[in-house]
Parts: structure tokens; sequence; C-alpha cells
């Protein structure tokens, strides 16, 4: 009861004149921001969060802002993934897997529109969890320590079966890329710099953003101005733009099964929308059974992935705003907000500044309304960027995507080093190794280390650590069943069918 | 005659206004991504100077990330070690790094101390519900097993939140290769480890502790500064005043180039001294959570060399570098 009135009193502030204005231009920059491959959430965020600043807005509507970027990127995402096959953002790496597929099937306007409602569900799954659990979940989050991160992330690897093209080789040779990738700079553990080769600019690794804009956007542009004809690009937009009644039925629980996965996942400090992503996906395509197209162009594997990663995105407010840790990069910008604003996230956050909190969660029911009306109707718009001749395309990502690159550390370092990851990316494309697991390498590879290490460190390295609560025990069995219940399934379905033959 | 005297006068106004005017161009550089402890030192000062109209132009904030600081001391002192107006931040944590080596082949000679203008300083936190009530049961606790006191912190082994816990394990005569530590990364992750048990004891900063503590969700042991903080810590005894001479002060502020001009350098000393002695400044430091902590000029280079060379000592010590 207590919770409707303070939701209530959030929507008085969210729901001035002002404040939704700066919610509704929140939400097309989040966009747009989300939409241009290399610009995410944590650009969008980091890049108005001093204009927020400096225009002297009130903490509460700096707060709607940043979040209905957010909001916003996690919708733009999407559109890039689908039309160009370069994923806006990091959650929406899974999206490229069936709908760039859907596109070139002349299926772009019902993956756009079906990922719009799945990115609506998740989102609106995912808000009105914070409403219900936010401070209860805030305890759930801390049974997570080490071991159990470890265990987690094993779970998310041995879902990697499920992203995997032709050829698990392949596929783990990119994973294990991905991770040797995740060993460059400073070692968290020892302070050690490794494979640094004394740049400083190695010193913190890899940056994220270089490593998917190279082998993702660089890599891309590279195989179209390698093709003559235009076949490369998805072919031309069909008259359909809206979903219809049978891809809606296939995909329905789909997008309700990822929207509250994806939130719990969400929740859990450090495992952000990728992860969320990724697992959605492989479940789905594992509880498809046989009659699926995954990987073809499967309107569910476009609205598993957006479904979870809208999700997840506003799952990681939850440790953000009760803990003050943040669930993903973007949050963290955005504590930093909060600390220029000198409000401290952290335990007492609900109690010290409830109009804060609750306008913030207020916005998010606004927004996430305006960005289904305006992902909808407005897909037109978005469609067009498939008319952009390749001559003006291939710059103009190159342009937008070094300016992401660029804009994070500001060294033209990070240029040379995603273009040379593009040309090692466009290798192994050319090879056919899919990049969906190098990235997933990449960006657990890093935590899975530091967990295990962390894990290893609180008990002197003894390995019985690693399984000695029930969540840990939980994980594992998880992990266990997704890697072997396929193959279990599959036999099993072998035998009936052997059974059924000879009987 | 006239136009000589008009000469002579646009020159002295020219000269005179060369000595007082501000640098050009004002920026700081934030040596991090946006949102940490390295852009709020920029926003500080940013503020800082504009409430007092320091500053004629406003000062930009840049970000320039890269091991702690390492990426923009080398970049500074390399690339644009003349730009009078462009101050970069500093911590306590890039002064050990700087000590370590990892800085590369620039030392604390290199660059022109300008101002450090508050400081944060250590502390020692355990969960509300475990047994330790004072710094001594939790050093005693260490002494007789040290492998039942975990600590946890926001930094690698060899990072400031590793020696504060490495310096209390040497209060209990144990090895810091003995003592069980587990890094995470920021603060945040590490204080989320203690309050679900992961770890036992949290080597953190005083500045941090504040919200949990008024939720009643840990105890603060002691803090690491030479003497009681004030504000909602002045309860918490220092760890000194306990028997224990464990101190450790991360001091935030700023430098400038190699090669900035001494008019330059003196413009801003004379500055920051104004600015630092302001109640209106005070009152912004205060709201960042920094507490009371000012040199500038030559006293902050002899602070910085003291120090650069205490910490030298201690990674020694610690094995952090070669003998």
């Amino acid at each position: 009861m207590e919770t409707l009135t303070h939701l209530l009193s959030g929507f008085a502030v969210a729901g001035t004149p002002t404040n939704l204005l700066i919610a509704l231009a929140g939400c097309f920059l989040g966009t747009v921001i989300g939409l241009l491959p290399g610009l995410g959430p944590i650009n969008g965020v980091a890049i108005l969060l001093p204009i927020a600043f400096a225009m002297k807005l009130p903490p509460e509507s700096a707060l709607i802002l940043l979040a209905a970027v957010y909001a916003g990127c996690e919708y733009g995402g999407r559109i890039s993934a689908i039309l160009i096959n370069v994923p806006g953002d990091a959650g929406a790496v899974m999206t490229t897997l069936d709908g760039f597929p859907m596109a070139k099937k002349g299926l772009a306007g019902p993956a756009l529109s079906i990922s719009a409602v799945a990115s609506f569900t998740g989102s609106l799954v995912a808000t009105i969890g914070i409403v219900a659990f936010a401070p209860a979940l805030a305890n759930w989050a801390m049974a997570f320590g080490p071991a159990e991160y470890f265990a987690l992330m094993v779970l998310a690897l041995s879902c990697l079966g499920g992203l995997v093209g032709d050829s698990l080789p392949k596929a783990l040779i990119a994973c294990l890329l991905g991770l040797a990738l995740a060993c460059v700079g400073i070692d968290s553990n020892s302070g050690v710099y490794r494979y640094t080769f004394d740049l400083l600019h190695l010193s913190d690794g890899i940056p994220f953003i270089v490593v998917v804009i190279g082998l993702f956007a660089v890599s891309e542009l590279l195989l179209m101005l390698e093709s003559h004809h235009a076949d490369t690009q998805a072919a031309s937009l069909s008259g359909r733009l809206l979903f219809n009644l049978q891809e809606f039925m296939l995909a329905r629980w789909t997008i309700v099964r990822s929207a509250v996965a994806g939130f719990f996942i969400g929740v859990l400090p450090g495992a952000g929308a990728s992860i969320a992503s990724a697992m959605t996906y492989a479940t789905e395509r594992r509880l498809a059974g046989k009659d699926h197209t995954f990987g073809a162009g499967d309107v569910r594997g476009v609205a598993a992935p957006e479904a979870a990663n809208n999700a997840s995105a506003y799952g990681s407010l939850i440790p953000m705003l009760t803990l003050g840790v943040p669930g993903s990069g973007t949050t963290a910008v955005m504590i930093g907000a909060l600390t220029l604003y000198n409000i401290t996230p952290g335990p007492s956050l609900f109690q010290d500044q409830p109009i804060i909190v609750w306008s913030l969660i207020a916005s998010l029911f606004i927004a996430n309304i305006m960005l289904l009306a305006m992902n909808i109707p407005l897909i037109r718009l978005f469609v067009k960027f498939l008319d952009i001749p390749n001559w003006l395309l291939v710059p103009g990502i190159a342009a937008v995507s070094l300016v992401g690159v660029y804009a994070v550390h500001g060294t033209a370092f990070d240029l040379v080093l995603g273009c040379l990851l593009g040309g090692f990316g466009y290798l192994l494309r050319v090879m056919n190794f899919p990049m969906a697991p190098l990235i997933l390498g990449f960006v657990l590879g890093d935590m899975m280390e530091q967990n295990l290490r962390r894990a290893l460190s609180i008990s002197g390295g003894e390995l019985d650590i690693l399984y000695a609560s029930p969540l840990t025990i939980g994980l594992w069995l998880a992990a266990a069943a997704m890697l072997i219940g396929p193959r279990l399934l599959r036999l099993v379905e072998r035998r009936r069918a052997v059974a059924l033959v000879s009987a | 005659m006239k136009i000589t005297n008009t000469l002579t006068a646009m020159a002295a106004i020219l000269c005179f206004g060369a000595a007082q005017a501000a640098p050009g161009k004002p920026e700081c550089i934030a040596p991090a991504k946006p949102g940490g402890g390295f852009d709020l030192t920029c926003k500080l000062v940013q503020s800082g100077l504009s409430d007092g109209n320091y500053l004629s132009a406003p000062m930009r904030v840049t970000y320039m990330p890269g091991g702690i600081g390492a990426v923009a001391y080398n970049t500074v002192i390399a690339q644009r070690p003349d730009e009078g107006g462009t101050i970069v931040a500093f911590s306590g944590g890039s002064l050990l790094n700087l000590a370590i080596g990892k800085f590369g082949k620039y030392t604390a000679k290199d660059v022109r101390w300008l101002a450090a203008v508050g400081a944060d300083y250590g502390a020692i936190i355990v969960r509300a519900d475990a047994p330790y009530q004072t710094l001594k049961d939790l050093i005693e606790a260490t002494r007789s097993d040290p492998t039942q006191v975990v600590f946890g912190a926001g930094g690698s082994v060899g990072s400031q939140d590793w020696m504060k816990s490495a310096l209390v394990a040497r209060e209990a005569g144990v090895n810091y290769k003995q003592m069980r530590y587990v890094a995470f990364e920021g603060g945040g992750e590490a204080i989320t480890a203690l309050l679900g048990g992961h770890v036992h004891a949290y080597s953190g900063d005083a500045s941090e502790v504040g919200p949990y503590l008024k939720s009643g969700k840990v105890r603060v042991l002691a803090v690491l500064a030479p003497e009681r903080l004030p504000g909602e810590l002045a309860a918490i005894p220092t760890a000194t005043e306990q028997g224990y001479p464990v101190e450790w002060a991360i001091i935030r502020g700023y430098y400038l180039g190699p090669k900035v001009t001494d008019d330059d350098y003196k413009w801003w000393v004379t500055t920051f001294d104004k600015m630092l002695n302001s109640p209106e400044f005070a009152k912004l430091r205060g709201e960042r959570g920094l507490f009371p902590f000012a040199l500038t000029g030559d006293k902050l280079t002899d602070y910085i060399d003291q120090n650069v060379k205490r910490y030298a000592d201690l990674s020694r010590e610690f094995g952090l570098v070669g003998q």
C-alpha cells in the first residue's frame, strides 16, 4: 500500500510537462543512439550526463532523461542488428542471429515490430518487478558471492551450445579467442599488467566497445566492400510492417518467459543484457524442439533476446538503487550521475530520497509507452536505412562507429586497435567463424576469471568453495542440464524413433 | 609622442593582463571514464572555480582513462607539456602506481604538482553482526588464524586498498603472503561481498561508509586517519588510538604539464590558495564526501616526494617491486 502511494507521488513528478518533454526527448535520442552501431547506452548516458548537468536540470529530471535514453537505446539496438547485422549495443548481439536472416527474407517489418513488442513487454515486466521486489531482491542478490558468480558464468557459457552455427569446433575456437582478448590489461587480482607489450593504452585491457566495433562493424564494412552486388544487405522491405497473428502466437510465451528471466538476470550485479539475451536465446532454441528455424530467421529468435535485454537493463537498476552497485556499465555511469547530485545510491536511498527513486520508476513506465508508440509507427522511418546505398552507408557507419570508439577513451590508439581487430574479424568471418561466441567469451571471460580467483582467494586455494552453497549447486546442475539435456533428449527421441520403426 | 604613450600604455596593459589573466582554455583531464573518483575531483574544481568566479571561461572536463592515470600522465608529459590551462586530476592511487613504476618511464619529478584539495581516509569495516567489536578483536583473530579472516577491498594486490589490509595484517604479525585477500573491482562490489558475508573485513574508505553505517548494516572498527574524522564518523576511533599505528590518506588533487610557464603555474597556485580558503569551497568539498586537506605548490611537491618514497619503501617490503 505504501509502495502504491510512493508510486503515485512518483507519477506526479514524472508527469509534469517538463519531465514528460524530457522523457520524450530522451526516448528519441536513446533510440537513435542505440540504433547507431558503436554508440550504445553507455556512450549515450555518458554523453548526455554532462549536458544534463550543464543545463542545471534538477536531479530527478536528469535521472529521467538518462533512464529514458537507456530505455531508448535498448529499443534502438535491435534496429541496426536486424537491418544491417551490426548490433547497436552489446545486448543486441543475439538479435542479429535471427533478425538479419528475417530482414534478408523480406521480413524486416515483422522482425522490428515483434521485437518492439518484446522490448515493451520486457521493460514492462521488469518495471513491475522493480516496484514489487526492489527491497527484497537486494538481499537476494547479496547471496551471490564470487563462487556463485563463477558458477553463473559457467552456466552462461554452457548455453553457448545453443548459439553454435554450423561447427562446434569453430564456435569453441571463437569463444577461446574471446577469452584470450579478455586477458589483456591489468590483472585486477594481482595488479600485474598482462599482454600489454608496455603499451600504457592497453593497461586497462581492450575496451569492450573497440572489440564490438572492430569485430562487428569494421569487419562488416570490409565484407560490404568486398561484395560487388548489394546482396550482403537485407533484401528490400516487403509490404508487411506488422507481425501477423501467427507470428505473435508463436512468440508470445517466448516473450513472457524471456522477459521474466531477463529481469532476474539483470538484477544480479554484473550479469547484464548480453548474458540475459544469450541465455534466453539458447533456452528458447532448446524449448522449440525440432520444429524451428532458429538461426535462419525465427521470430522467437528475435523476440527472446529483445525481451530479455530490455528486462535485464531495467533489472540492473535494482542493485543500483538498492545497493549502489551497478548492474551494468550504463548503471555505473548513472551512479556517477547520482553522485554528481550529491545523492549516494545505496541501502538508504529508498528512505532518504523517495521522490527521486519513485519518479525514476514512474518515468520508466511513461518512457516505455512512448517508446512503443515511437517504435511501431516510426519503423518505416528506420527501415529507410536499407535504402541508403553502400557508398553512403559504409563511410557513414565507419564514421559513426569510429566516433563511438573515439568517444570512450579519446585516443587515436583505440581507432587503430579497432581497425586491426576489424581486419582480424574479417578474416574470421571469411572463414565462417561465428562472432557471438567470441564476444561472449570476451565479456564473460574476464568476469569468470576474476570470480574464480576471488573465490579461491577466500578459500585459500581449496576448490570445494565452488560447490559449497546450495546456490552454487543449483547453478552447476543447471549448467549440466544445459550441456547434457539436449543430447539426452535427442538420444531418447532416437530410441523412441527406433522403437517405433521396429514395432 | 602621443602614439608612443598610447603604445606604452597598451603594452603595459598587455603585460599586466598576461600576468593576471587566467590561462586560456581551462580544462580538467579526469584520467578515467566518467563517473569515478577522478571525474568527481574534476567536477569539484569545475564547480569551485565557477562559483567563485575565478575563471572567465567555464572549465571543460575531459576523460582520458587508462592505468589509474598512467595514460594521462604520459600523454601530458610527452604530448601536451606546455598547456597552461590544462590541469589533470590525480589521487593517492596515482602516486602509489607512480612509486611502483607502473606509470612507465616517468617519475614524480616530471610534472608540476599544483594542489591537493581534499582527502579520504582508510577505514576498516566489518558487518554489523560480526564478532569483532574493536580493531584489536580483528587483529587478534587474524593473528590466531590468518585463514579465518578474509579481507576484501576494491583494488588488486599492490593497490591502496590492498595496502590497507596488508598493514592491518602486519600489525597482527601476519605476513602479506599468508593474509587472505580478495580483490574486487571497486568499493561497491567489495561492500556487497562484505554484506553478503563472503568476506569478513573490508579495508575501504571513510567517505563511502556513511549510508551503510546509518542503516546499521556495518560496524567501522577504525579509521586510518591521524585524528578522528568530523561528522557522522566522529565516534569512530582511529587505529593509532587503539594502539595500532596504521594511517592511510588518499589525497585528491591536480597537476600541470612540466613545461607550463612559471606565470601560469603561479596563477593556478594563487587561485587555488584563495579557493581552498573560502567557506563555499569547504561546502562543495564536504558535499562530495572529502575531508579537509589542502596543500599547494612547493608544499604539495614536498609531500608528494615524501609519500612516493614511502610507497616505494612499502612496495619493496611487500615484495611488489624487485629488490
